[in-house]
């Protein structure tokens, strides 16, 4: 795979580029417009959850009559929120995006492994966004049966249910090539000297999420293959017999179980949780270690805790179908898997949290946003504990105590650890800087607000307040008393849409500055920015090829001349 | 795998040949057991453990994995492992129906 | 500077890249059939009574199939055996024997197929039928790609031999790994659908 230069035109360049680089910003762009649209599904739901009579202004009249969502619409914009912001959003962004820009750069190499198919994966992910968003534009609308599709409903439901299960075959067909992609490249095209326990923590969760992805998608590709059967052919995989819908019997010939389908895609959708958080871890520790001038605190505990959490993670599944009449023993063989995983992940927090004692820290704007995400990560952890317990979960299951449990994990915690790793590699990219104040700015007021929006859920769920209530829970009686925290809840979500502007005007504004000509200005010791230029060059990443020779955190090493010593430095 | 010499290779064909004949073999033996009345649990067991003669054949002669190294017996390792789990979905199912 | 260890093998791991990603797709692919295994075991012992197999299914149709998949295995890997002695006619010979055995089994299950519709069955019909379809029919769809992928190698791609050997007889050897897999696949899939 030679790099001789002939002639390139825009297309091969720009748009069907095979180079990492570029590969990695266009996941970034199209993600965080999709994150963008996501997040604005969201905030049109709000109104109808803060003001249930009221028309929503704007978009109301093209959603429904009188400016009201109809439960259905309601249905359909929360199902694609939940789609668009995982599988569209923040999974591209973390692991596609950041993963496909950076790997390469800090394990010493010029591209991924498979070029060619690396931009396979970007396109076929763009294919499939598009497909997925179709789905609003078909007769009955997008998908409604809840991002997690559960059957009977979603074998019978509107023609956008197909369009989602299209929609995931690209997605998921995306991400196996792009995991492969990672994977070979971490075993393969580490640079002289970067044994495994070298890799910076940034590569190890890529490395893990990747094996995470190839393993756990297949099964709800299996499983998506049995809806279409379901849904197109008149296969009753899923349906059980004797079904009847509004007073007609069903013309499925039964047999089949609902269950099934919650089994397998479950055996995907934990794994998947995963994902969404390693990536971060990865990203904080990075920059934690960065921002403290030492090394992290247990490296080999953190490797080994991660490692030991993809495991894991691969046989905790039914605790999201602890209500479904299982029965005590595999009831109390999944509640056991689910304690045992917590541990890994409070020893990953435990370690974050003890690196930064003694260290010298900077309280910068990559930084903020990584120090936040710990408390917030440690809030959704915790909450996560009664929905691990089944008798506790009895009671909270299905109820908006869940929705601020995973919230916490994602929206404060990951989505923070995302945005710490825009400020943070931005100078990489473009050899520019981002603004301070915007930033600051930026991440005191998403804080305030994330908690103005998710830390009422757990009120409201704890008084029994059902999730995908199309009117909040304004018809039942017990959730009278916390329905005030509708309001509440919703201007704290609109205000944190506003609050992205501070980001977005940063972004554009820093974008059009000058060249600050440092190629390395955090002072870092991984080799991404060490040993290339910045932004790194169109092709081959390194003007020499880095060897390394040490850890990837020897900050403040005793009788060094600098207070950091890069990885390719001869000891 | 990439510096075979034309020997080594030639007595891998005589190993692919003799694979042939215990495959075509064992794909008679499969039908043919078939027709034993064994019981449910005695026939399912049997006939995956034939299966898994011949596709450890297949895998180990044909794909090669007895001259690989440690990183492919690591993947798979994990595969089989998942694979497991997997099939304790419906085990699970089964259990659940019965210890109520 | 070009990606390393594209075909040289990486001393360490004793391996070139596209063996090792073709190793991983496989892993993948064992999910991927693996979720339709477990779906068949949690459908069957889901209910009281399940049809026979080989009652509604045709064995010996079935076993020559099988035959056809073992044979076109080996006419696979010594196609790559073909390479590795710089034969290049016999590559060709035994590549286009190993399309000649996938379209055999092709058209023995066109034949299957169409004989079920035509006695009304169909994949609605019960959940088995439902089953048996949707597995044969994911396990026919990698039959065709691996058809396309092979008749490539054995026309225009196989210009590479001249531009580098080595290379293109690596391609092969990965192609050959997919294809081995999806024998492997059947070599399940038959008992289970048709004899037990």
């Amino acid at each position: 795979m030679s790099t001789d230069h002939h002639r390139e035109s825009f297309l091969t360049k720009y748009i069907f580029s095979t180079d990492h680089k570029i590969i990695g910003l266009q996941y970034g762009i199209t993600s965080l417009v999709w994150l963008l649209f996501g997040f604005t599904l969201m905030m049109i739901m709000r109104y109808q959850l803060a003001y249930p009579e009221s028309p929503i202004p704007f978009v109301g009249a093209l959603l429904g009559e009188g400016g009201i969502l109809p439960s259905e619409v309601y249905n359909s914009l929360g199902a694609m929120h939940g789609t668009i912001m995982i599988f569209l959003g923040v999974v591209p962004l973390a692991f596609g995006a950041f993963g496909n820009y950076f790997l390469p750069l800090q394990i010493g190499t010029i591209d991924m492994a498979f070029p060619k198919l690396n931009a396979a994966s970007y396109w076929i992910y763009f294919l499939g966004s598009v497909v997925m968003v179709i789905g609003f534009f078909v007769p009955g609308g997008a998908a409604n049966s809840g991002w997690t599709s559960y059957p009977p409903l979603a074998d019978i439901a509107t023609m956008g249910q197909t369009v989602w299960l299209f929609g995931m075959v690209f997605l998921i067909t995306s991400s196996l090539l792009g995991s492969v992609n990672i994977l070979v490249t971490v075993i393969q095209l580490r640079a002289e000297g970067m044994t495994w326990m070298k890799l910076p923590i940034f590569t190890w969760t890529q490395f893990i999420t990747a094996f995470l992805l190839l393993l756990a998608f297949p099964p709800l590709e299996a499983a998506g293959i049995l809806q279409l059967m379901d849904r197109l052919v008149g296969t009753s995989f899923f349906m059980p017999s004797g079904l009847v819908v509004s007073g007609e019997i069903l013309k499925y010939t039964g047999g089949g179980s609902p269950l099934l389908w919650q089994h397998l895609f479950w055996f995907l959708a934990h794994p998947e949780v995963y994902v969404l958080i390693l990536p971060a871890f990865g990203i904080v520790t990075e920059i934690v270690a960065n921002n403290t001038r030492k090394p992290i605190w247990g490296y080999k505990s953190m490797v080994y805790a991660m490692v030991f959490l993809g495991f894991m993670s691969f046989i905790v599944w039914a605790h999201h179908m602890y209500l479904t009449g299982m029965g005590t023993t595999i009831g109390a063989f999944f509640q056991t898997t689910t304690m045992i995983i917590s541990i890994p992940s409070v020893v990953i927090l435990t370690t974050l949290f003890l690196s930064l004692w003694g260290g010298s820290i900077r309280f910068n704007t990559p930084m903020l946003f990584a120090l936040g995400f710990i408390p917030m990560f440690g809030i959704g952890g915790l909450t996560g504990l009664p929905l691990g317990l089944a008798a506790a979960d009895i009671h909270l299951h299905d109820t908006y105590y869940v929705i601020g449990h995973f919230h916490y994990v994602v929206a404060p915690g990951t989505i923070f650890a995302l945005f710490a790793g825009i400020y943070y590699w931005f100078p990489k990219m473009t050899g520019k800087r981002t603004n301070e104040t915007l930033g600051k700015l930026h991440f005191f007021f998403s804080f305030i607000f994330m908690n103005g929006v998710f830390m009422p859920m757990f009120v409201q769920g704890l008084a029994g307040v059902s999730r995908r209530l199309w009117d909040g829970g304004e018809i039942y009686a017990h959730a009278a008393d916390v329905l005030y925290l509708n309001e509440v809840m919703s201007v704290s979500a609109w205000l944190l849409g506003l609050t992205q502007i501070f980001f977005i005007v940063n972004m554009i504004i820093s974008l059009r500055g000058k060249k600050t000509g440092e190629v390395n200005p955090w002072g870092a010791t991984t080799i991404e920015w060490t040993d290339t230029t910045s932004p790194p060059l169109a092709h081959g990443n390194f003007e020499i090829v880095p060897s390394v020779y040490r850890g990837p955190y020897e900050y403040n090493v005793p009788g060094a001349d600098k207070d950091f010593t890069p990885q390719s430095e001869k000891g | 795998m990439a510096d075979l010499t034309p020997e080594q290779v030639k007595h891998h064909v005589k190993i692919y040949v003799m694979v042939f004949v215990a495959l075509a073999f064992l794909t008679i033996v499969t039908v043919a057991i078939s027709y034993l009345d064994l019981g449910v649990k005695a026939s399912v067991a049997l006939a995956l453990f034939v299966a898994s003669i011949k596709g450890s054949l297949v895998a180990c002669y044909f794909m090669h994995l007895i001259d690989e190294k440690i990183t492919i017996y690591w993947t798979l390792l994990v595969t089989a492992a998942m694979f497991m789990v997997l099939l304790f979905v419906p085990l699970s199912a089964m259990l659940a129906h019965t210890k109520i | 500077m070009d990606i390393p260890y594209t075909v040289k093998d990486r001393p360490d791991t004793g391996l070139y890249n596209g063996k090792l990603g073709i190793w991983l797709f496989l892993a993948s692919e064992v999910m991927l059939f693996g979720g339709l295994f477990s779906a068949y075991i949690f459908l069957r012992t889901g209910v009281d009574t399940w049809p026979i197999g080989a009652d509604i299914l045709n064995v010996p149709l079935a076993t020559l199939n099988t035959l056809f998949l073992i044979t076109s295995s080996v006419t696979m890997v010594m196609s790559w055996a073909s390479l590795k002695l710089k034969d290049l006619a016999k590559f060709k010979l035994y590549a286009g024997l190993t399309l000649l055995l996938a379209c055999g089994f092709l058209i023995v299950k066109y034949f299957e197929y169409t004989h079920k519709f035509h006695v009304g069955l169909f994949p609605s019909t019960n959940t088995f039928l439902g089953i048996y379809f949707t597995m044969t029919g994911l396990h026919v769809l990698h039959i065709i790609g691996g058809i396309i992928v092979i008749f490539y190698f054995w026309m225009p791609g196989s210009k590479m031999w001249k531009s580098d050997p080595e290379r293109f007889t690596n391609r092969i050897e990965i192609v050959g790994l997919y294809w081995h897999f999806v024998d492997l696949v059947w070599i399940f899939l038959f008992p289970v659908l048709y004899l037990l």
